[in-house]
């Protein structure tokens, strides 16, 4: 049997079903706006990281004060043999970076983004092959491109032909799913070729991504390591993905903005539901009155705002879910998806729950100045 | 004679603050015993609310003591004050203050569920068929006559076994015949030793139903007759 306080909350709510309904929607647009800002922090923090994530190097080696993967800085080649020349490192595979322009078959040209390693050992190569081999790309002006820029490069598949800086590339290995957050295209290729489409001398790098050799301490290459290379920095893939995430997301205010939006749709939200469960329980007043008459305890009248406001956040959240989940999967091959992951789902549960409970301050508040004498009043 | 169930004692009271402030009780004795109806009559202003919202424990006295069962309750604060009412007192309201979203019998266990009870739902249409409203069980208040509403009201104040019933002028929403019917109740649950009713109203059609009356005005009790007497001079 249904406990009389639930049912009362519960009736308190329905009873008038416009403000109810008013209350829902707004606890969804909260909640949704919540979402949506909270899975683009979390999808732009992915995709910083996009390319560190898909690596399998133990350690970075790179210029001292790079910020993030896309750093323009570069290194001297010849440090790559003296890595080589530390024990327990077993590869230091030279990773190029930068951006070129790519001309299409049409005659205009559009920024790419070059990312150019070895096709074997500790390299960045690219994955989620869609077409081609990996092989392929060891052919001389070979290209692995992502499909969902097919349109934007001017190319149909497999085997079709541009130009990077006067020079023709052909794509002979197709990629899903690695997109940019800058929506700027990524083109793989090989390290020379790299170095050739961004205009880079022929001695330099932007990283080298060692690979400890097995049974090797990380912590003790990496200190021997930075004893024979002192202009360089090391960092592991989780130190390097941190600061990459750390200068995106707060180096340039973008996760400032997305939990500044995130923060104003909670507090939309709690405004909202306050307003609805105080002006619920001013219509309501003579009943709480009559509750506080016959000797019911501030905590059970407390309990039944409290109940109304929780009913509340769990309608709401079904209705923000399912609108959710509608908007991350239009978003989902995007260059910016809004990702919603099960710890997300139930924090925003949880949140939800606050929300709405929080809401209901105001309410218990009000309750708690109720004279019972009231009642007797004609 | 039985024990008091409630009782005030020397009580005074201000109500409102300064220019507006006024002395509502001066001074008020009164018991409340089981077994007995009282009638507590006069005109508008003249306190009874006042009083009655004392002997409920809704309101302080600015002054004197009230005790329930023998207990002083002038040290309580308002959650204890709630307790007393939970479980030494029940009211009935002139206009009923039924939950309109509630089934009758769901308003009836309310005054269990605030006290924490179990078994409600069995305890409250025992007293729902006790007040003749058997039928009427699953009904809203608003599908309900007034009568019926206060039976229902009545039922929310006995359910839980108070010693002390007050009521606030039951009939005053009601017809006569309504009116007489509700009287009977209140007078059979007064029959009960271990239970007093105190019914504040100015309806004379009542009077028949009195163990005794007591007059106020202007803030102090000015007679008391007993229901016997009340009889003849209504009659007379």
């Amino acid at each position: 049997m249904m406990p009389l306080k639930f049912r009362l909350a519960y009736r308190n709510l329905f009873h008038d079903r416009l403000r109810f309904i008013a209350t829902i929607v707004g606890i969804i647009f909260s909640i949704v706006l919540v979402t949506v800002q909270m899975g683009l922090y979390v999808g732009f923090r992915r995709m910083v990281t996009t390319m560190i994530d898909h690596s399998s190097a133990d350690l970075w080696i790179m210029p001292a004060g790079t910020k993030c993967f896309e750093d323009p800085s570069l290194l001297d080649d010849r440090q790559r043999f003296r890595a080589l020349a530390v024990e327990g490192v077993a590869d230091a595979a030279p990773l190029v970076i930068g951006y070129a322009q790519w001309r299409l078959p049409s005659g205009t040209t559009t920024p790419v983004f070059v990312v150019g390693s070895e096709l074997r050992g500790s390299g960045l190569r690219p994955w989620n092959l869609a077409g081609g081999r990996i092989d392929d790309l060891t052919v001389p002006g070979a290209v692995a491109i992502d499909q969902s820029y097919f349109e934007r490069l001017g190319v149909s598949g497999i085997g079709d032909s541009a130009e990077i800086r006067d020079q023709k590339v052909q794509v002979m290995a197709v990629t899903k799913g690695i997109r940019s957050f800058t929506t700027t295209p990524y083109v793989f290729a090989g390290v020379d070729r790299a170095r050739s489409y961004t205009g880079m001398a022929a001695n330099k790098v932007s990283y080298f991504l060692v690979r400890v050799a097995p049974g090797s301490d990380v912590g003790r290459v990496r200190r021997q390591l930075r004893d024979g290379l002192p202009d360089v920095e090391i960092l592991t893939a989780a130190e390097f993905r941190s600061r990459s995430r750390s200068f995106w997301l707060f180096g340039t205010g973008a996760g400032a903005a997305l939990f500044a939006g995130a923060l104003l749709g909670f507090i939309v939200g709690t405004v909202i539901v306050a307003q609805t469960l105080y002006s619920s329980t001013k219509d309501h007043l003579s009943e709480f009155a009559t509750l506080r008459a016959i000797g019911s305890s501030g905590a059970y009248i407390y309990l039944v705002i409290i109940l109304q406001a929780l009913l509340s956040a769990v309608i709401g959240f079904c209705g923000a879910v399912a609108i959710s989940s509608v908007v991350v999967g239009m978003t989902a091959d995007s260059a910016l998806p809004i990702v919603m992951t099960p710890t997300m789902a139930l924090a925003l549960f949880l949140l939800t729950g606050v929300m709405c409970v929080a809401s209901a301050i105001a309410a218990i508040v009000q309750v708690m100045r109720i004279d019972p004498t009231t009642v007797l009043a004609r | 004679m039985s024990q008091p169930v409630v009782d005030a004692v020397d009580v005074v009271k201000f109500l409102g603050r300064g220019a507006g402030r006024v002395q509502a009780l001066k001074g008020v004795s009164l018991s409340l015993r089981g077994g007995e109806l009282v009638l507590l009559m006069g005109p508008s202003g003249s306190g009874k609310t006042t009083l009655l919202s004392i002997l409920g424990c809704l309101m302080t006295p600015t002054s004197g003591m009230v005790r329930v069962r023998g207990r002083p309750v002038a040290d309580l604060d308002p959650e204890g004050l709630a307790r007393i009412r939970r479980d030494h007192i029940g009211f009935i309201f002139q206009s009923y203050h039924l939950f309109p979203t509630l089934t009758a019998e769901d308003n009836v266990r309310l005054a269990l569920d605030v006290r924490g009870e179990r078994a409600q739902r069995k305890a409250a249409r025992d007293v729902l068929g006790m007040v003749g409203l058997a039928h009427k069980t699953r009904a809203f208040p608003g599908e309900l006559s007034g009568g019926e509403q206060q039976r229902v009201a009545i039922a929310r104040a006995i359910v839980g076994k108070a010693p002390a019933i007050l009521a606030d002028e039951p009939t005053g929403a009601l017809d006569a015949q309504n009116g007489q019917a509700i009287m009977s109740l209140l007078a059979g649950i007064a029959r009960d030793q271990s239970r007093g009713v105190l019914v504040v109203t100015h309806d004379p059609r009542i009077l028949p139903f009195a163990s005794r009356i007591v007059h106020i005005d202007d803030g102090r009790i000015v007679g008391e007759e007993t229901g016997s007497e009340a009889k003849k001079v209504s009659m007379s």
